[in-house]
């Protein structure tokens, strides 16, 4: 059924039937196929399920659901089996036989499936498994019920809802109004009311009416995938998210929208595609939305890939056509931004917020959250985040959790702690130019001002936690490293300050640091960031001031001692091998790319300094715990 | 061209009023009313760029005070500027410090370095340099020129200023108002046995000989490239100024 919803009325009724159609005690099994479990092995699954049902004779009873990225990536591809919500961890194309013979009766479980927890304890339903209990899905809620490529699913759950009420029932300034009163704040940085934004680009004056819609999904933090997640697995929530904000903005004008997103995500690129086509052809895009008289419509651009394009400016540069440079933005680009009109940009996230805040109205999301947004938009942080949670905890993933939940719980209750019963050192929160927090933070509420006060910031959601083994001075190295060659190279500040805080960083971890490099270090800092044109520079040397501020004594440590303690500074470690451990295996010797090691078989072995490279690879190898590093 | 009343705007410079066009260049502002704001990326026949970071002011606009470059800031009604601040001053003497380590060799940088006491970097030098990266060739080459033959290439630490792909590009009609502009004279310009070649961006261009005095003047190129642009004969451009 293509025929387009001219209606708010129609599109009720449409949902009516698809909801009538749709028997509830059916038994699908959604199959996580989001870039992660495509990675481990999701398609090939989804095939192999589909045969074992055909094999049975069931194909027709049971329908299989491929879905966005359900958060647990690491423990993919998973399977979901409704309506019992039974979930299947790490399951292979093998156990899809077994799976659909042993597992679709009623109250049938395949316990070796299950997730389990580190005390061996496992799990049945999706709701229970601790990753997931202590989430609040509200944005990622129905990447597990829909069919992503399929609007009818979206639909189905109530999708467009939001844009009907609005449509019928709402002027545009009172969207607008509703947004901020909502104290809905940027996700993709810098965390700025949407609704203020949304008024003044409103407000501000175009000759013919034109005002562009932009949604930023560039995403360039390394790591990250809290947006394209959403776009794979709910790209209909961040359209309806834009048609409402067109509505709000430019109604009755002209409002033209366009999505930004790297050509590195190919598989969202296609799910946005889709979902637009499907959108259009239902009449939700195009002339005259649910008889509004609103035209809108929205065009995918794709960018080239740097991390600075995801900066306004810039990726309005890149969408006209030119370098994806950033410009002085004293004239704001909500009054002067794409082709010198106004323009309103918001992330992803930002817009997949819009429909939820609509259905569930103001009230109810500023119930979640930190802080005040009554009379002052700026005044807390309302609603979910998600975050990319990485690095050495047990259950690394996408997370949905409420503003204001602690550090604690994101990283121990949800993520499960330090992996390998390592002690925890430190979160990096907030993408390159995020800060690092130590322990003493933990019970930090994560929120926009919490984590800006203590240093760090919330960016797009980046959080990636490391422990004793990581060298904090070596981290701040890797991300001044990573945004001097991000940086677009226009001002000398950036430019050359990125450049000289790396090398000065540099020259500390190679066991060369001078009295003074750390005043030095904060001076340049302070010029970097009061002196650079864009956020870009404005706040990157925060991953360096964030360590000098926590964990300065490390780099003390590493001018005054020349020492590592984490073990990690080629320049400052070295190798040996401890005599009562060493019982003459040969296997260092025989694997040492430089012949540093000498000795004969059964006798202890002796270690050359002048000879060693510092790789490792003897450590690595050493089945006796002979090999010693400091 | 008669500036119309509503363009105009009042703003204070260090407390007193002055009257300017809307959304000019504040650093252009400032030089028309005799400030002394340096700049090596500036020039007023081109947009602005905002590279160097040297023409720092502080500007108060409404209750926000920031540090910023005045060249690309727009002269606004109401906003009040600020020169040698101690801000600017220590910020402005650090970007000196970063362009002495990056261009050692540019002999305008170590001059305006030493005007405001700055005689050494403690940063690493990139020895043999002179470029800053500040793109006024290329916007001269684009704006003024017309023949976009140069730009940057990469971003970040691996930014440089050259002709596409590092090779010869035909557009460069060899006139060298990239040469003339350069702040820190690091392109280079060589005219040997009626060749004018310019070596950083590949080009070899042979020159034209007066009719007259019989010396080579200007890339044959060049002269048939502006006689076809205003519309003459080639033999238009046969003399050089000096004879005709
Ligand atoms: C260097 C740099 C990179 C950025 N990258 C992104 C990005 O990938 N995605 C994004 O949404 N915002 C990014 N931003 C923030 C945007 O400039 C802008 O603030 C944001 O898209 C506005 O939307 P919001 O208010 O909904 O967050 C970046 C900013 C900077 C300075
Ligand atoms: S601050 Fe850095 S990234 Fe931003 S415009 Fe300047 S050089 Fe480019
Ligand atoms: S660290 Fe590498 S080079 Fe040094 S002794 Fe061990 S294996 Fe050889
Ligand atoms: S010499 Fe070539 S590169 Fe230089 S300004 Fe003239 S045309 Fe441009
Ligand atoms: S060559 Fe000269 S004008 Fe061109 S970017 Fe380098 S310093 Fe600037
Ligand atoms: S891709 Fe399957 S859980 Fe993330
Ligand atoms: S003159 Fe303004 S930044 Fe160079």
């Amino acid at each position: 059924m293509t025929t387009p919803i001219k209606t708010a009325v129609e599109l009720s009724a449409c949902r009516e039937k698809l909801q009538a159609e749709r028997d509830p005690q059916r038994k699908v099994i959604s199959i996580c196929a989001g870039t992660g479990c495509r990675a481990s092995g999701a398609i090939k699954l989804g095939d192999a399920l589909r045969g074992a049902l055909t094999e049975k004779g069931l194909d027709q009873q049971v329908q299989i659901r491929p879905t966005g990225c359900q958060g647990f990536c690491e423990c993919g591809p998973l399977v979901v089996m409704h309506p019992d919500q039974t979930l299947y961890q790490k399951v292979k194309a093998e156990d899809a036989t077994e799976i659909v013979e042993q597992g679709l009766g009623e109250g049938q479980v395949i316990d070796r499936l299950l997730y389990q927890d580190a005390e061996g304890k496992s799990y049945r339903k999706e709701s229970e498994v601790p990753f997931y209990r202590h989430q609040k899905h509200l944005l990622l809620a129905n990447n597990s019920k829909i069919d992503p490529t399929l609007i009818d699913d979206y639909l189905a759950v109530g999708g467009y809802g939001a844009l009907a009420q609005v449509l019928a029932e709402m002027q545009p300034e009172q969207v607008c109004a509703t947004i901020k009163a909502a104290g809905l704040r940027g996700r993709g940085g810098g965390g700025f009311p949407a609704g203020v934004k949304w008024e003044t680009c409103r407000a501000a004056p175009s000759a013919d009416g034109v005002r562009y819609i932009i949604c930023n999904a560039d995403e360039g933090d390394p790591g990250a995938f809290m947006d394209s997640a959403l776009m794979e697995g709910n790209p209909h929530s961040v359209i309806e998210g834009m048609i409402i904000g067109a509505f709000a903005i430019a109604h009755p004008g002209q409002p033209i929208g366009y999505v930004y997103i790297r050509n590195e995500y190919p598989l969202a690129v296609e799910r946005l595609r889709i979902a637009i086509d499907q959108a259009r052809e239902r009449g939700l895009l195009g002339k005259n939305i649910l008889g509004s008289g609103m035209d809108f419509d929205i065009q995918i651009n794709k960018g080239g890939g740097a991390f600075v394009c995801g900066e306004s400016t810039a990726l309005m540069a890149s969408i006209e056509g030119f370098v994806g440079e950033p410009r002085a933005k004293h004239i704001h680009t909500v009054e002067a931004g794409l082709y010198d009109k106004p323009t309103n940009l918001n992330n992803v996230e930002t817009w997949a917020n819009v429909p939820l805040i609509i259905n569930r109205g103001v009230e109810w999301y500023t119930d979640i959250g930190t802080g005040d947004v009554s009379d002052n938009p700026w005044g807390g942080s309302k609603g979910t985040k998600i975050f990319a949670l990485v690095g050495k905890v047990n259950n690394t993933g996408l997370v949905e959790v409420p503003m204001g939940t602690s550090l604690r719980q994101i990283i121990y209750d949800i993520g499960g702690g330090i992996n390998g019963g390592k002690k925890f050192k430190a979160v990096q929160t907030g993408g390159p130019s995020g800060g690092c927090l130590p322990e003493s933070l933990l019970d930090l509420k994560v929120d926009f001002d919490q984590l800006t006060e203590a240093g760090s910031m919330m960016g797009s959601g980046g959080m990636i936690v490391m422990d004793e083994s990581t060298c904090m001075v070596d981290v701040a190295r890797y991300f001044i490293k990573f945004l001097a060659e991000e940086s677009c190279g226009k001002c000398v500040t950036c430019r050359e300050g990125l450049r000289q805080l790396s090398a000065i960083i540099d020259r500390i971890c190679a066991g060369k640091g001078q009295e003074g490099d750390i005043e030095l270090l904060e001076e340049l800092s302070t010029v970097v960031m009061d002196g650079s044109l864009c956020a870009l520079g404005q706040t990157a040397p925060n991953p360096l001031l964030s360590t000098l501020r926590y964990f300065r004594e490390e780099y003390e440590e590493h001018i005054r001692d020349k020492k590592c303690r984490a073990a990690v500074c080629q320049g400052l470690i070295t190798y040996s091998i401890v005599a009562e451990n060493c019982n003459g295996c040969m296997i260092c010797a025989k694997k040492c790319p430089e012949k540093a090691i000498t000795g004969i078989k059964k006798e202890v072995h002796v270690l050359e300094q002048a000879k060693c490279i510092r790789c490792g690879i003897c450590l690595d190898v050493c089945k006796f715990d002979a090999v010693l590093v400091e | 061209m008669a500036v119309q009343d509503e363009q105009k705007v009042s703003f204070q410079i260090e407390g007193r009023s002055y009257q300017g066009i809307r959304e000019e260049s504040l650093l252009g502002a400032l030089r028309r009313y005799g400030y002394e704001v340096p700049s090596l990326c500036y020039h007023e026949a081109v947009s602005p760029y905002g590279a160097c970071r040297l023409c720092l002011v502080e500007v108060q606009k409404g209750k926000r005070r920031k540090l910023t470059t005045s060249c690309n800031y727009p002269v606004l009604e109401g906003i009040e500027v600020f020169l040698d601040t101690e801000k600017v001053v220590s910020t402005r003497k650090m970007v000196l410090q970063l362009l002495l380590a990056q261009a050692p060799e540019a002999r305008s940088v170590r001059e305006l370095a030493e005007e405001y006491g700055v005689t050494d970097t403690p940063f690493k030098k990139d020895e043999g340099n002179a470029c800053i990266s500040c793109g006024l060739c290329a916007r001269v080459c684009k704006e003024i020129v017309g023949a976009d033959a140069i730009g940057f290439a990469g971003r970040g630490l691996g930014k440089r200023m050259v002709s596409p792909y590092d090779e010869t590009n035909q557009a460069c009609i060899g006139c060298a108002a990239c040469v003339v502009v350069c702040p820190t004279d690091c392109i280079g310009l060589k005219e040997e046995n009626g060749i004018r070649s310019i070596e950083r961006w590949h080009r070899d261009l042979p020159m034209k000989n007066c009719k007259v005095c019989e010396r080579p003047f200007a890339p044959t190129f060049q002269l048939n490239h502006f006689a076809d642009q205003i519309g003459v004969e080639k033999s238009h451009f046969d003399t050089c100024p000096n004879c005709r």
